[in-house]
């Protein structure tokens, strides 16, 4: 301590208390440090004055002999040796002493890893906490602990949110997440639906999962589905979503019912830039079930299939329309109970939407 | 020249009114921006031993672009403290902004507690509150000032020059201090959210299926089976910067000044938030004089580039009665930053072209070993040097990026991320996308883009001490560091741990020890990395005594970076990657030196 009061830095702690009045001898503040707009730029000029003799800092005084550098004779650099020690500086005109040898750098490889010295574990945990306080550097350190460690953001995203034209009655689509968290944990919200103009929704769910970085590129998710339309089902939900090599957007997920049925899903989608800005997306979405659920329409097996393919033009990163086609079929079991309902098992739709997040 | 009337013109309308608000269509306050005054650009002097800094919420407006700001002392950038080794200094620091603030003295060695760094060395100064620091100057050289708030990519910054006690070894007729930002009209927290929800928001130079990338489909699939793109040099970009020569965008016309035949000498400082900068005068070599503050050995080049927090002092010769463009191209050459060198008034010179944008390559992937260039970890030995003889440096002095885009080079065998290759301490979780499966020593690289631009381009292995160094010792330690990070995930850290998790455990050197600090860069993105309170020599293959001294260190992707450190100032000290979105999402950490009763003579 006798040393650290020695230091001007212990005088110096915050001056919240400190009467400014008395400082207003706070350096001459002489204008022009650096090049101006000048001198076309009277304006500024008029504002930084005095002005121009004060831009260049006048060194002809000094001594320009001492030091005829150029040229330099760099023919003379043979590094292969890594010595220097060919190096001619004897045109630089002033002492360069190098004295090679005898401060020959040794290898990194012959440098021994090792934990440090005992003395570098002395004192307090944080230094600061001595002179300012700890309860003080505490409540600081927080502060910069939460900011720069991820701190959570939002975002919300409408991947898909489109008017679908096709025979029959047109519809409409929606496909939304919102997230919340930071690098690692998160929560996700997501939410898909799809009907026909006037007639109530085909169907509608909505998810709610906590969402944890499992490596680099995925996250497990674990959560609930709750179904907004049809028979009322409530779903324990586990999936993995992130990027596949190939940059392939994958989200994955299986369902278990409060019925015991069980379900799953499995999206995938790719950005083909053509452009910076106009992107072209292919997308497969791939139903399964483990049982036939006659009420709702599903055949054990691969349920139901939908590949589309959308052109968007991102006018900002942020907000993105695009036009496209998507193919659905009905398939096996799946497609007997949609003909016994008088549906066609296969549609074919024409989109039109806007990708949007903020 | 009609564009150069209309923007003196604009430059003429905006300087006349700028400070007083009314150079828009509309003024601030009648828009109901809060920002109120819009920011002088450049900035005035501040010398002595007793300054006064004030902060306040501002707007500015370059170009088209205008948001807000911060100002210190009402312009962008901040005022030029200009110093004198060996003076005293006190600096009463005002907080007049809406933000949390402090300055960091950015190169100068300081006791920690006048650092500037808040949850580290003091509490931020919150709005009304002001804060005292007082130091002596015991450094000559060129250096800056920052904020280490968010309130630093606003405008937070400026330069700082401290004159010599004694005659610097070389002369000039004129000086010109060029400070350079990166300046962006959205908030440095909306830009943080776009690179956590969107990593590649800012980039508009991807590959794609209409691009001219000197790319084999073969190679696009490879990077696409990575997970990650050849074209990710810089995660903001030009696309929402304007770059700055002295708060000057490329439209403000900043001219310089010259009388042909003198020697002029410009202090280049990149005061970025996110911006490297590939700096030259087209027909005027540089003869490089000092880097960060420290005088080297006069090294004439024709380009270098400079990493955010970088300094270099050159000197230039202009002959010709006319004028040369100074020339600041961002690494990822969306953007450049402009002054004019002119010997008449109004004399201007053609501002080149940007050029195309560079590609990563295998090097940066830290597979430089795949043909066997004779590079190999840690020291020089055995690195081939062959092409730095003559006077051709640099131009030719690629390791790795001369076999750049290998034609047909197959890497289906070579692991991304082999995490056995880490050492145990790095902890390889959701923060780690990529393991350098051979990271070699890179000083010898002159930077991204910067292998085959057909004239010498500056690299660190040309960087020799002007003077001894103060501590000869060899080191008796090794302390391996490895930067970590997953653009996708846009989380940055040391050693795989985000800084949460090493509050309570920092990198420990005892006071004095002499450490030698390898830094091994397990990411594709070059990082800037800056140890405050302390001076450190590269290992670049200068002798021993004579390695340049310096306080940032760009670590090229997929590479390594060596120095050594004479741990002389006790205390903790931020430690950490220039680049503020990559500090801001985790690459920070704590130095300590101890025991703290050290270092009285500091």
């Amino acid at each position: 301590m006798r040393h650290l009061l020695a230091l001007p830095l212990l005088f110096a702690g915050p001056a919240f208390a400190q009467d400014h009045a008395t400082h207003d001898a706070h350096g001459p503040s002489h204008p022009m440090p650096m090049a101006s707009d000048q001198p076309e730029d009277d304006g500024e000029s008029k504002a930084q004055a005095p002005g121009e003799d004060t831009v260049t800092l006048d060194h002809r005084m000094m001594n320009h002999g001492a030091m005829e550098h150029e040229p330099m004779d760099h023919g003379s650099m043979q590094h292969g040796s890594m010595g220097h020690a060919d190096m001619d500086h004897s045109g630089m005109g002033h002492d360069m002493t190098m004295q090679h040898g005898a401060t020959a750098t040794p290898s990194t490889d012959s440098i021994p890893k090792a934990p440090p010295p005992p003395e570098a574990f002395s004192g307090p945990l944080h230094a600061a906490d001595q002179f300012l306080g700890e309860d003080v550097m505490a409540a600081s350190r927080e502060e910069v602990v939460r900011e720069i460690s991820g701190m959570p953001v939002f975002w919300f995203m409408a991947d898909r949110a489109e008017y679908r034209a096709r025979q029959g009655k047109d519809g409409y689509l929606w496909d939304v997440q919102a997230v919340y968290g930071g690098h690692v944990d998160k929560l996700w919200l997501k939410s898909e639906g799809e009907g026909s103009f006037g007639e109530k929704p085909e169907s509608a769910e909505v998810q709610a999962l906590w969402s944890h970085a499992i490596g680099p590129w995925w996250d497990v998710q674990a959560g609930v589905r709750q179904d907004l339309v049809g028979p009322s089902r409530t779903h324990a939900v586990v999936g993995i979503q992130g990027l596949a090599p190939y940059l392939f957007e994958v989200d994955a997920s299986a369902f278990v019912s409060n019925k015991g049925d069980v379900t799953g899903r499995i999206e995938a989608e790719l950005d083909q830039r053509i452009t910076q800005r106009l992107i072209l997306q292919p997308r497969a979405e791939l139903n399964l079930a483990a049982q036939d659920i006659p009420e709702l329409g599903v055949g054990a097996g691969l349920d139901r299939i939908e590949a589309g393919l959308r052109l968007r033009y991102q006018i900002r990163r942020e907000f993105a329309p695009y036009v496209g086609i998507a193919q659905e079929w009905r398939v096996g079991q799946s497609a007997d109970y949609a003909q016994a309902a008088g549906e066609d098992p296969s549609v074919t739709n024409f989109v039109a939407g806007v990708r949007f997040w903020f | 020249m009609s564009s150069l009337d209309r923007r003196k013109f604009l430059v003429a309308g905006t300087a006349s009114m700028g400070a007083l608000g009314l150079a828009h269509a509309m003024p601030a306050w009648a828009m109901g921006r809060p920002e109120g005054m819009l920011a002088r650009r450049g900035s005035d002097v501040l010398s002595g031993e007793h300054l006064k800094m004030t902060v306040a919420d501002a707007a500015f407006r370059t170009g088209n672009r205008h948001g807000p700001a911060v100002t210190v002392n009402g312009t962008v950038p901040g005022p030029l403290v200009r110093l004198k080794e060996g003076q005293n200094l006190v600096v009463d620091l005002v907080n007049n902004s809406s933000g949390d603030t402090s300055i960091h003295w950015h190169g100068l060695l300081v006791p920690f507690l006048m650092d500037g760094v808040p949850g580290v060395t003091m509490a931020a100064v919150k709005p009304g509150e002001t804060f005292r620091y007082e130091f002596p100057v015991r450094q000559s050289g060129t250096y800056w000032w920052h904020a280490h708030t968010l309130q630093e990519p606003m405008g937070h910054y400026g330069p700082l020059v401290i004159d010599p006690a004694e005659p610097e070894p070389f002369t000039w007729d004129r000086e010109y201090v060029l400070m350079l930002s990166d300046w962006s009209p959205m908030h440095p927290m909306t830009i943080m959210k776009k690179l956590r929800t969107q990593p590649d928001y800012f980039n508009y130079q991807q590959t794609s299926a209409t691009d001219d990338y000197a790319l084999s489909g073969e190679q696009r699939r490879m990077w696409a089976r990575m997970r990650m793109m050849p074209t990710d040099i810089s995660d903001v970009t030009g696309s929402t910067y304007t770059y700055l020569i002295n708060g000057h965008g490329p439209a403000d016309g900043l001219e310089l000044p010259f009388t042909p035949g003198e020697r002029i000498r410009l202090r280049v400082i990149n005061g970025s938030a996110m911006t490297f900068f590939n700096i030259r005068i087209p027909g005027l070599p540089m003869t490089v004089v000092a880097a960060d503050g420290q005088n080297v050995q006069p090294v004439e080049t024709d380009e270098f580039q400079i990493g955010v927090a970088e300094t270099y002092d050159v000197l230039i010769s202009p002959q010709d009665d006319r004028a040369f463009a100074f020339v600041a191209e961002s690494i990822d050459r969306s953007g450049m930053g402009v002054a004019m060198l002119a010997s008449r008034p109004g004399a201007r010179a053609p501002v080149p072209a940007l050029r195309k944008p560079p590609l990563l390559t295998m090097a940066d992937m830290g597979m430089a070993m795949a043909r066997g260039t004779g590079a190999n970890g840690g020291a020089m030995t055995g690195m081939d040097h062959g092409s730095m003889e003559g006077t051709g440096h640099g131009a030719s002095m690629g390791h790795g990026e001369s076999m750049a885009h290998g034609d047909g080079m197959d890497m289906s065998d070579m692991p991304m991320r082999d995490t056995s290759k880490l050492p145990p301490d790095v902890k390889a979780g959701p923060g780690v996308a990529m393991v350098a499966a051979n990271p070699v020593d890179r000083m010898g690289d002159p930077g991204i883009g910067l292998s085959d631009v057909g004239h010498r381009v500056l690299t660190y292995r040309q960087l020799v001490a002007a003077s001894p160094n103060p501590d000869p010792r060899a080191p008796t330690r090794l302390k391996e560091i490895h930067l970590t990070g997953n653009m996708e995930r846009y989380m940055w850290s040391f050693d795989g741990k985000n800084f949460s998790a090493v509050t309570d455990d920092p990198i420990r050197f005892a006071f004095n020890e002499r450490v030698r600090v390898k830094l091994v860069n397990d990411t594709m993105m070059v990082h800037p990395i800056h140890l405050h309170g302390h001076f450190f020599e590269l290992v670049n293959g200068a002798p021993g005594d004579h390695q340049p001294r310096k306080h940032t260190v760009n670590v090229q992707p997929g590479g390594s970076a060596t120095f050594d450190l004479t741990a002389d100032a006790p205390g903790d000290w931020a430690f950490h990657c220039h680049l503020f979105y990559h500090m801001h999402q985790g690459m920070f950490q704590i130095v300590t030196v101890r025991p703290l009763e050290e270092g009285d003579e500091a």
